[in-house]
């Protein structure tokens, strides 16, 4: 990164969300720092279950109510006004005013994130007329100007077509269309290719990256696919088991990963696989799954890390600054080198 | 089932206040009927004219019919044969609609004639068919029981079937299927016991239903004969008098309603308890 | 989509050629010669032996069928035993009161049923959530001539806000008719009310759990926008089923409002049929309302592809 640092659209700290069970409480994201700055593509990675959803949704503030909620830690989000708010200490009202407007959001599964009975015409030029105050009119005419714009083919015709009429990388167009259509400041784009054929992802990523070039939002691109990061990401966070384990930009994460979680994550690449001696590509695993239950008070990662030692399991190591804008959570990240 | 597990079922089922209750006043009410001699505190049929349609008081706590007689003796003795109609048609529905149900749902070839049979005893109004059953039958305890057997018979064979097209391609059946395991036992052993929660939840309902289309039956003097005490003929020969003495309609419709909430309540515990999809939407 | 409908109307026409033939098979189980019946007490042998005859009694019983399900599917439903018209007259004068009884009622129910089957999802496992469920059950446990009978007593006999029974004159303006169904309709509406709430409830917890109100919500959305325009919409299918076949079963299923409130409505005309054994009439009137039943249950897979834009295409 080189320049003038650009501003800040999202600054998290020391997050914890906490839900109520059945079975008692349970904080599936635990001291999360993040930021997204104007412009730039934050990654946030992990497997599933590692509290990277959880987290995006508490920014937006859509966490299930009322068993879920912020527990701990502030959410600072800068508007379109140049304000700053805690997103995290906003009432959910005036939250309603951000959704949409200034914060939008990208779901994984494009065929059941719209609404099946509404044309998506309707479905975008319903939040149009919401945030940006037009009449019917109007709004619809910006519905296909956003349809045009995320390039579906024929937009002023297909305004009218119902989500079963699309394929789904069609349907994902659309859903990008609709978190677009109120000149956003923050896009959170949760697995959005995951669902979808490599040819599409394709497209669609290279859509996503277009429109934050032409628009200068900041995005939140969530995924576990390391391929996709390295295409779309300028600063990388990983997380595991609800914690941040490491953090720094895109090319220092994939030539030097100082945390032996990202350095497995990498290793699984399909690109990065060894040979075997008959030329078949040998795809690696992560032994073992993430920990749920913490019963011991060591590293989360402990149990699956090949570079563990007796010390990993006494405490939970804090995050370290290692070097310029590079942190991690190993106690040994130096062995890593 | 073992005591164990039976004392888990019942800490489970009434976890939830409303169930308890509905059960301990179902176990109530029929207690009360089937202690009726014992606990009633006048006979149901003692006429005695001079004391006619007198309002609740201490000596007779819900009043006195047109006859003189005692409205709550009458309610307990009533409870006998309403609780009793309702009692049987749920054991015979229970027993045809689960044969019906499985063969249905097991032996593929009969199922488009039975399901459509269903159908079209569906397509007509529970009471309407079922004061029609009685009118060809004639009116007695015994053909009210078998009428309304006929009406709730469906819904049965249509829980029971589709229970069992899901259990049927379980693996633990196509195992036995394969095992050689005959035909009757995979639907008795198998399935039956798979399907069994599904039909002790309806049976609940359909006792509550029977109690109701019993009294509508009396009510509309296709039921049971009047002189036998129901709750249903109850109210029918009381409608007359109810604006003197609202409490000869007044009460045994009360008995009537409780029963019935009663086993809906607990018929909705059940599904709660036996469905987890269904507990977990709650 | 045509070939779905084309496959119900196959289905239709079953079921009602099932009922048609139930009926007939079990008309002719009870007891009692229908021809004795038909001539009253003072007939001799001889009479009786005519009228079987013209009547076609004499057949063999298949036979009769037979010729009884011609005239059926000819839209011919017999003659009554007593009230001397064709049973299809008889009924059609019946309709109206059982029509517009049928309409208030589901009406109410609806009214009282799908709001409170909304709010009952949308606070699920809240303190209004289980106060609609009590609530809903309580009204499914109550017997609609008993409720009758107290409205009767209260708002007709002791405020004297409505009539106590029937159906005004004939004459009179259809208003005034109208003013004898809102008691009935009302205890129909309330007793009715319960599977409306209940499948209310159920389908909109399952829409609500749907991805795109998910979508809705991130959209900015208000909570009353989100319930009512996205996730009712798609609630709306099963809701518009289960009320319309509440309303078809109140057709023929009202016959005990319409006792205890004296309306001369079909329910009315099937009960006095049976008390005396009038079986053209009985015969005729279960065709008739299961084919409304029927009727109403194409025209909801018919209203399907108007609500729900999956099914056009």
């Amino acid at each position: 990164m080189s320049g003038i640092h650009p501003a800040h659209v999202l600054a998290i700290r020391g997050l914890d969300v906490r839900f109520r069970t059945e079975a008692g409480e349970v904080t599936p994201v635990r001291g999360v720092d993040l930021d997204v700055f104007a412009g730039r593509v934050t990654a946030l990675v992990g497997e599933s279950g590692s509290g990277k959803s959880v987290t995006s949704l508490a920014v937006i503030g859509l966490l299930p109510r009322p068993s879920g909620g912020v527990a701990a830690g502030s959410v600072a989000y800068t508007g379109k006004s140049g304000v700053t708010v805690d997103l995290a200490r906003t009432p959910a009202s005036a939250m309603r005013a951000y959704r949409g407007s200034e914060i939008a959001m990208i779901f994984q599964e494009p065929m059941t994130s719209l609404n099946p009975v509404l044309s998506v015409g309707e479905q975008i030029a319903e939040q149009v007329r919401l945030h940006m105050r037009l009449d019917a009119a109007a709004a619809w005419r910006r519905a296909e100007d956003m349809l045009g714009l995320v390039e579906i083919p024929d937009a002023r015709r297909r305004a009218h077509d119902y989500p079963h009429q699309m394929s789904g990388g069609m349907r994902q167009r659309v859903m990008i269309a609709l978190a677009m259509s109120c000149n956003p400041r923050l896009l959170i784009a949760d697995e959005p290719t995951t669902a979808l054929d490599v040819t599409i992802q394709a497209q669609i990523l290279a859509l996503i990256d277009q429109l934050r070039k032409t628009h200068g939002m900041g995005v939140l691109f969530i995924t576990h696919n390391l391929g996709v990061v390295a295409e779309v990401a300028d600063t990388v966070s990983v997380m595991y088991a609800g914690e941040m384990v490491e953090r720094t930009d895109v090319r220092t994460l994939f030539r030097a990963p100082r945390h032996p979680y990202s350095q497995a994550l990498i290793d699984c690449l399909p690109a990065r696989a060894a040979r075997a001696a008959d030329g078949r590509r040998l795809i690696r695993a992560i032994p073992g799954s993430v920990a749920t239950a913490f019963a011991a008070p060591g590293c989360r990662f402990a149990p699956r890390c090949a570079f563990r030692d007796d010390a990993c399991e006494a405490a939970l190591p804090d995050l370290r600054e290692i070097g310029e804008g590079h942190v991690s959570r190993c106690r040994r990240w130096e062995a890593l080198a | 089932m073992n005591p164990i597990s039976a004392s888990l079922f019942l800490r489970r089922l009434f976890r939830r206040r409303l169930v308890l209750f509905a059960f301990v006043v179902l176990a109530l009410i029929i207690l009360l009927a089937i202690l009726a001699p014992l606990v009633a505190p006048y006979s149901p049929t003692g006429m005695r004219v001079i004391n006619r349609l007198k309002p609740p008081s201490t000596l007779h706590w819900f009043g006195t019919d047109e006859f003189g007689r005692d409205v709550l003796s009458r309610i307990i003795h009533g409870g006998r044969a309403s609780l009793g109609i309702g009692m049987a048609v749920v054991v015979t529905s229970m027993l045809a609609g689960t044969t019906l149900g499985l063969v249905a749902g097991y032996f593929r070839s009969l199922d488009a004639l039975i399901m459509r049979g269903v159908d079209a005893m569906m397509s007509l109004p529970d009471i309407l068919l079922a004061i029609f059953l009685v009118a060809v039958l004639g009116a007695s305890a015994g053909n009210v029981v078998l009428a309304l057997a006929i009406v709730y018979t469906p819904r049965v064979v249509r829980v029971v079937r589709g229970s069992t097209l899901v259990v049927r391609e379980l693996p633990f059946v196509e195992a036995a299927r394969t095992l050689g395991v005959s035909t009757w036992q995979i639907l008795t052993r198998h399935i039956l016991l798979n399907v069994a929660s599904p039909i002790l939840v309806q049976a609940t309902f359909i006792f509550a239903y029977a109690i109701l289309a019993e009294a509508g039956l009396s009510f509309l003097g296709a039921g049971v004969p009047p002189e036998t005490p129901t709750w249903g003929t109850m109210i029918a020969s009381g409608q007359q008098f109810a604006d003197r003495a609202i409490w000869v309609v007044l009460f045994p419709g009360l008995a009537i309603v409780l029963s019935a909430l009663s086993l809906q309540l607990l018929g909705d515990g059940l599904r709660d308890m036996l469905d987890p999809k269904l507990r977990k939407a709650l | 989509m045509l070939t779905t409908l084309a496959r119900k109307l196959g289905g239709m026409i079953t079921v009602m050629f099932l009922v048609a033939t139930m009926v007939f098979f079990l008309t002719r189980l009870a007891p009692g010669d229908p021809a004795a019946l038909m001539l009253g007490d003072q007939a001799t042998q001889a009479d009786i032996e005519q009228l079987r005859k013209t009547y076609g009694l004499d057949q063999p019983l298949l036979v009769q069928y037979g010729l009884w399900l011609k005239e059926v599917i000819a839209g011919n439903l017999g003659q009554s035993i007593f009230l001397q018209r064709p049973v299809l007259t008889a009924i059609g004068e019946r309709a109206e009161p059982t029509f517009f009884l049928a309409l208030f009622s589901i009406l109410i129910a609806s009214l009282i049923g799908i709001p409170a089957g909304i709010i009952s999802a949308v606070w699920r496992g809240g303190r209004s959530d289980q106060a609609v469920s009590a609530g809903a059950m309580l009204a499914a446990s109550i017997p609609s001539f008993w409720l009758g009978l107290l409205f009767i007593q209260f708002f007709s006999v002791t405020l004297g806000w409505f009539p106590v029974a029937g159906y005004g004159d004939p004459g009179a303006p259809l208003a005034q008719r109208l003013y004898h169904l809102i008691l009935p309709a009302t205890v129909l509406g309330i007793v009715n009310s319960a599977l409306i709430t209940r499948f209310t409830r159920a389908s909109m917890l399952d829409v609500l759990s749907e991805d795109f109100v998910r979508t809705a919500r991130a959209k900015g959305l208000s909570e009353s926008r989100i319930v009512l325009r996205h996730a009712l919409g798609n609630a709306l299918v099963p809701i518009i089923t289960v009320v319309g076949l509440t309303a078809a079963l109140l057709v023929g299923g009202a016959i005990i409002t319409e006792t205890v409130f004296g309306l001369p409505g079909i329910g009315n005309l099937v009960v006095s049929a049976v008390l005396r054994r009038d079986y053209p009439v009985i015969q005729g009137a279960l065709i008739v309302i299961a084919g409304i039943y029927v009727m109403i249950n194409f025209a909801i897979d018919v209203i399907y592809t108007l609500v729900d834009p999956r099914v056009k295409t």
